[in-house]
């Protein structure tokens, strides 16, 4: 391997304030959520992937739920993004 | 009419009670009337913060019970005209702060003609951080450049817009986010996060950033309050924020990585 000793110099560390900052966004945002939502909508969303892991094999980012406040109504949005189909 | 304002953070060491001291002096050094109250029940530090812990003769919990006036139990700052600190109780019971109590002290502040009430909070999500946000109309948030802090105060944004007496009527805490220990060369390279970003993620004003700084631990030593170090860069990050926080424009200072000489890179 060609590291030569300028490469050295140049060597650039992972930006691991990047890393910080995306991985703060994720898990704020599933907080907010579950605050800004009803008290039962972490149970909902546990339910809710156990009954769609009897049928498809998915992870929990697979499964967004979100909730919603509206003037006249709240909106639950389920979305489950399936796994691809193998060809 | 005075201006209740929580200090918090929800996680530990971040410089919640640097930030009070500093506050509650940057104020009264403006001629506003202000009292600086520990909440921190069973771990008082404001005073040793504040130079005042030989002189603490009876605390909150006192007030609370009717053991002691809030005439007694207020110590007048010896640094600063127009400044009293009200210091933590050292009870292990937790439950020695009740709303209602808390309630009868800020009236009574109110009664007394002061013009600010900074309300130190403990760490956590517990009672004692509750009291302290409870009867805020500002909240001053203290976060470091770090995951667990900025996670914390987006928990404890969640609190105020949801467990304060402002919320409960159907109104707003004002929020001010404070960034302390920021270090610009470190954000330079990458290894920290930088302000934009704590501010993306947070959605909160930002009312100041105070650079990592020797000041810090040399005041809290001699028990002054870091803002009457005029001549460190905290001090002077700690002043702009309450000119800020009264209302004036002040350009943010100390983002920057600090161009060094050729001299001063040679000898520090």
């Amino acid at each position: 391997m060609a590291m030569g000793w300028f490469d050295y110099f140049k060597q650039s560390k992972p930006n691991s304030a990047k890393v910080a900052k995306e991985r703060l966004q994720i898990v704020i945002a599933h907080e907010r959520l579950d605050r800004n939502g009803p008290e039962y909508l972490p149970q909902l969303r546990r339910d809710i992937m156990e009954v769609i892991r009897k049928y498809v094999a998915i992870t929990d980012e697979q499964v967004n739920v979100q909730f919603e406040k509206g003037a006249d109504y709240d909106v639950l949005e389920l979305n489950i993004a399936l796994p691809e189909r193998e060809r | 009419m005075s201006r209740i304002v929580v200090v918090t953070s929800g996680k530990g060491g971040v410089g919640k009670t640097t930030t009070s001291a500093a506050f509650a002096t940057g104020l009264a050094m403006r001629g506003y009337k202000t009292a600086v109250i520990d909440f921190d029940v069973g771990l008082r530090n404001l005073d040793l913060i504040m130079g005042c812990e030989r002189r603490v003769v009876y605390d909150f919990v006192n007030v609370i019970n009717g053991e002691a006036s809030l005439k007694q139990a207020l110590i007048r700052d010896k640094h600063t005209e127009n400044l009293h600190v009200l210091p933590a109780s050292q009870t292990r019971d937790k439950d020695a702060l009740t709303q209602e109590g808390v309630g009868r002290v800020m009236d009574g502040l109110r009664d007394d003609g002061f013009d600010f009430i900074v309300c130190d909070s403990p760490a956590g999500i517990e009672r004692g951080a509750h009291m302290a946000m409870y009867f805020a109309d500002d909240a001053v948030v203290v976060t470091n450049p770090e995951v667990s802090s900025v996670r914390d105060s987006d928990r404890i944004l969640g609190l105020l817009q949801s467990k304060t007496q402002k919320a409960e009527q159907g109104g707003n805490v004002r929020e001010h986010l404070l960034i302390t220990r920021y270090s610009p060369t470190r954000v330079a390279s990458g290894e920290m996060l930088g302000m934009e970003d704590i501010l993306e993620i947070l959605a909160v004003p930002l009312i100041g950033v105070v650079p990592e700084s020797q000041s810090v631990l040399q005041a809290s030593n001699s028990g002054t309050p870091v803002i009457l170090d005029k001549t460190s860069d905290a001090g002077q990050a700690y002043d702009d924020f309450v000119r800020r926080f009264l209302g004036e424009t002040v350009p943010h200072r100390f983002l920057e990585v600090e161009k060094k000489g050729f001299l001063k890179r040679l000898f520090g």
